[in-house]
């Protein structure tokens, strides 16, 4: 491998690796500030044991998303420093104000965490309230430099210098909302689910409706329900997005669609595989017109096509397989919380069929595919583009040759944290079994 | 002032407080790994309730110096990108072991020892490597091929002046620790703890000395240009150094001020960096890149500037309640277990 793929393949993976532990670290205290709410307004305690046994288990996770972050914002200086001189120049804010966002969540994390008796309740909540609120606009910030990546604003380009900087409009690129709302509400959506995986699968072993079994379910339900309202907004959402991308960067929209030539009724291709020698997408599903029609609300919309563009400029075509797998992701856990929520609360029954169960408990790892898949597709569908239309990857990569060892030994960092996360979660709750603390409560 | 001037001033402050700040969030927890299961496991107990609140905001210093020099020195990225991509890689990585383990130290106590010992070695490894910045700054390891910098490896690592720093770091990270932790036990009334980090102290402090000495020796051969720019402020340095002893022979007197003596010796610190900075400038790398050339844009740094201004602003009665919480507490800081 040259230099240039092995930097591309580590940035990728450290982002691949991180991905996982910030979305639930900004998904994961949404679901503690509702469980502590819920606590509130019923005075059940079991929101009050679930808002502290998440609490627990998201304290293990950010001991592992804190760094692989600090990991991630010093390796894009060290790995594309032609990038972040950019960034210094033009689009700076962003990371700037990330910083009180982090400040923000980790004090009041650790407030939570190590003062939690010694806080009044309304403290408490507005503590978990401020920890949410500094995850979500870390994530929404940062998210705000990729935006900028696709659609970069608010300066000229004179000479090969950076000039008439204006670092708000570089801040509110026209991606930036709809973006950054992508990203959270997602985020949102994959920390419900993956309490909702767990929560299932507890229930799957208890198998006999007992406490434990209902405590549980009182989770999957909660789960269910702020990740169905999640997801519906992300796949609203996500359909903005793809029109951003119609407007903005064409050629990406292309790819994920294996479009090649430019047309008016353009069809959706749903599945398959884009083949560059005959230029079309291989064992899909067309739907005639539907192209058009989300791109531009109208089927005579011109959706352009990848040969309007030196074919050296396309992204990989691979990503419209990871387009198809992030909205079918979407749009099948949009349906399986409506089954869910309907099979309880309006057939009221106590329990689910097997088959739904299982789907239940994969909900959680797959909406963590499909924030991966997003990504690649994201990040892969700009090549060879680093800043759309105005620098290029191979452009800004570090001039330091032999990276191959440090991927090794980055690559070895990575299945040890991740191996111990699981390790440690596992540890934990096994020797801290939920029978335990519901017992201390009947008491 | 310029504004490069003023940038490269806030730039320093959060390098200072992030040196004083990590140098004891990573002597705390090789303490705590030292004094674990001994007869001192008192002295454990106070430096995990150290660390446990304080190291993820201690962490976030390390990622604003990085986007506070980006952002203000977007000039200096590429070079200190470039030469710094494998000592910049080996401390993320060590950093990156260090908090994970710490964290999972806490949650599965059967296996305490092991992980606190993992986070314990590495963190103590950290500030070794995060000094050897200075000594590359000062330009002599950076080769020039084929018109791109790198990092000559094989002349940092052979040279004796880099083990001075390297020694300096180690040997201050745990005087600085075991000063705090000696204040942290007078305020949680331990007698046993604070016996011994004073005894730690007051071995360590003169090897500090001694350190100090050896990098001032290593700069006069190494950097003359940094070491004449020093000995105009030798007022700076002296008044460091007498700082110094003052707080040192604190710790051996009869009656014990220990929040003083820790003030006196931050303030050494602070000296001895003053005079170390402002004989730097203007470089930030010698001798390709300086706080004129590296930096950003006028827009750009009044941008960055109010929302400084405004960013902390908001977020200092965060700080404030957070160190009433945790450093004044008598409450947190007695609790007799250490949270799990
Ligand atoms: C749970 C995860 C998840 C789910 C179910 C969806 N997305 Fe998504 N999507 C993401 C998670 C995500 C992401 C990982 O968060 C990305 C990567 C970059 C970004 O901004 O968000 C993303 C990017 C992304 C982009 C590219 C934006 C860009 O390149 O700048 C588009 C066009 C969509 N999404 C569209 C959709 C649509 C139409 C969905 C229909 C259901 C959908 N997404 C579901
Ligand atoms: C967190 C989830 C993310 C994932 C999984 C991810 C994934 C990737 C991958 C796979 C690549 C390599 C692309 C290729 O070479 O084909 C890449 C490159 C890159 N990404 Fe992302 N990315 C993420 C977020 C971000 C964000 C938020 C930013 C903006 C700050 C960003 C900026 C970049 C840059 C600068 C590169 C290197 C240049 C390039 O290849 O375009 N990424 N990322
Ligand atoms: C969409 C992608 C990303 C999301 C959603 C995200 C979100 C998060 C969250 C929630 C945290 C924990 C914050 C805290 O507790 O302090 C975090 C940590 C961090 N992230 Fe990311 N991040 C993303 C991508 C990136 C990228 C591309 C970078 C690098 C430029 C980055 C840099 C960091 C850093 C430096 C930290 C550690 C902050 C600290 O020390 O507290 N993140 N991220």
């Amino acid at each position: 491998m040259d230099d240039l793929l092995i930097a591309r393949t580590l940035f990728g993976t450290t982002m691949g690796v991180h991905i996982i532990y910030a979305t639930l670290g900004i998904g994961i205290p949404l679901m503690i500030l509702i469980a502590e709410l819920m606590y509130q307004k019923t005075k059940d305690r079991d929101y009050a044991i679930m808002a502290n046994r998440w609490t627990k288990g998201f304290a293990v996770l950010l001991g592992v998303a804190i760094p692989t972050g600090t990991i991630a914002g010093v390796q894009l200086s060290l790995l594309w420093p032609g990038f972040m001189e950019v960034v210094g120049k033009v689009i700076a804010l962003p990371f700037q104000i990330e910083i009180y966002a982090f400040f923000l969540e980790a004090l009041f994390m650790s407030i939570y965490v190590y003062a939690a008796d010694r806080l009044s309740p309304a403290m408490r909540i507005l503590s978990v309230f401020l920890v949410f609120v500094g995850a979500a606009a870390s994530g929404i910030l940062i998210t705000n430099v990729h935006a900028f990546e696709g659609t970069p604003a608010g300066f000229r380009i004179e000479n090969g210098e950076f000039v008439d900087v204006d670092p708000w409009a570089a801040f509110f690129n026209p991606s930036f909302f709809v973006t950054g709302g992508h990203v959270a509400v997602s985020a949102f959506m994959t920390g419900a689910f993956v309490i909702a995986s767990i929560a299932a699968f507890k229930m799957w072993k208890e198998r006999k409706i007992n406490r434990t079994y209902r405590y549980h379910q009182k989770a999957l339900m909660l789960g269910l329900v702020i990740g169905g309202i999640f997801s519906l907004a992300t796949a609203l959402n996500g359909h903005e997005s793809a029109q951003l991308l119609h407007e903005y960067q064409p050629e990406k929209l292309a790819a994920a669609e294996g479009l090649f030539e430019t047309q008016r009724y353009a069809p959706l291709a749903i599945g398959g595989f884009t083949d560059r020698e005959t230029q079309e997408v291989k064992w899909a599903i067309e739907i005639p017109w539907a192209l058009s029609f989300l791109a531009g609300d109208r089927f005579d919309t011109e959706v352009k096509g990848l040969n309007d563009y030196p074919e050296e400029l396309w992204p990989p075509l691979f990503v419209h397989t990871l387009f198809n797998a992030m909205v079918g992701i979407g749009t099948m856990l949009i349906f399986l919380s409506m089954i869910g929520f309907a099979i309880r609360h309006i057939f009221k029954k106590e329990q689910f069929p097997r088959w739904l169960m299982v789907l239940f408990i994969s909900a959680g790892p797959l909406s963590i595919l499909a924030i991966e898949f997003g990504w690649i597709f994201a990040c892969t569908g700009r090549q060879p583009w680093v800043i759309y239309r105005v620098l290029k990857t191979e452009e800004v990569v570090t001039t330091a040759t032999n990276l191959g060892t440090l991927f090794i030994f980055f690559i070895i960092i990575y299945i040890i944290l991740m191996v111990a996360t699981v390790l440690v979660l596992r540890y934990y709750f096994r020797r801290h079994p939920i029978e335990k603390e519901l017992d201390i409560e009947k008491n | 002032m310029t504004d490069a001037l003023l940038a490269i001033t806030l730039l320093w402050v959060f390098v200072f407080i992030y040196a004083v700040a990590a140098t004891i969030d990573f002597g705390a927890g090789f303490w705590s790994m030292i004094y674990l299961g001994k007869r001192q496991m008192r002295a454990t107990r106070i430096a995990n309730r150290y660390l446990s609140p304080s190291w993820e905001v201690t962490n976030v210093f390390i990622v604003l110096i990085v986007v506070a020099l980006v952002s203000f020195f977007p000039g200096a990225t590429y070079t200190l990108g470039t030469v710094l991509l494998i000592p910049g890689s080996m401390v993320i990585l060590l950093l990156a072991v260090r908090s994970a383990f710490l964290v999972f130290s806490h949650t599965a106590k059967d296996y305490e020892r092991i992980l606190t010992y993992v986070s314990g070695i590495s963190g103590f490894l950290i500030p070794g490597l995060l000094i050897l910045i200075l000594p590359i700054s000062h330009g002599g390891y950076i080769d020039v091929i084929n018109g791109n910098e790198q990092l000559s490896m094989i002349a940092l690592w052979t040279s004796w002046s880099t083990y001075a720093f390297v020694g300096f770091a180690i040997s201050s990270t745990l005087f600085l620790s075991s000063l705090l932790l000696y204040d942290y036990s007078n305020v949680a009334n331990d007698h046993e703890a604070f016996v011994i980090y004073r005894r730690d102290a007051q071995l360590i402090g003169p090897i500090v000395l001694l350190f100090a000495f050896f990098i001032m020796m290593a700069i006069r051969i190494e950097a003359p240009w940094l070491y004449d720019n020093m000995m105009e402020r030798t007022f700076w340095l002296g008044s460091s150094v007498l700082v110094f002893l003052i707080g040192y022979a604190l710790l051996w007197m009869k009656r014990q001020m220990p929040r003083f003596t820790v003030i006196a010796i931050v303030v050494q610190y602070l000296l001895a960096s003053y005079a170390y900075g402002t004989s730097h400038l203007p470089y930030i790398v010698y001798p390709s890149v300086t706080i004129e050339s590296g930096f950003t844009n006028p827009n750009m740094f009044r941008a960055l500037f109010v929302s400084y201004i405004v960013g902390f602003a908001i977020l200092i009665p965060g700080f404030v309640y957070f160190w009433r919480l945790f450093m004044k507490d008598r409450r947190y800081i007695k609790s007799g277990e250490s949270e799990s």
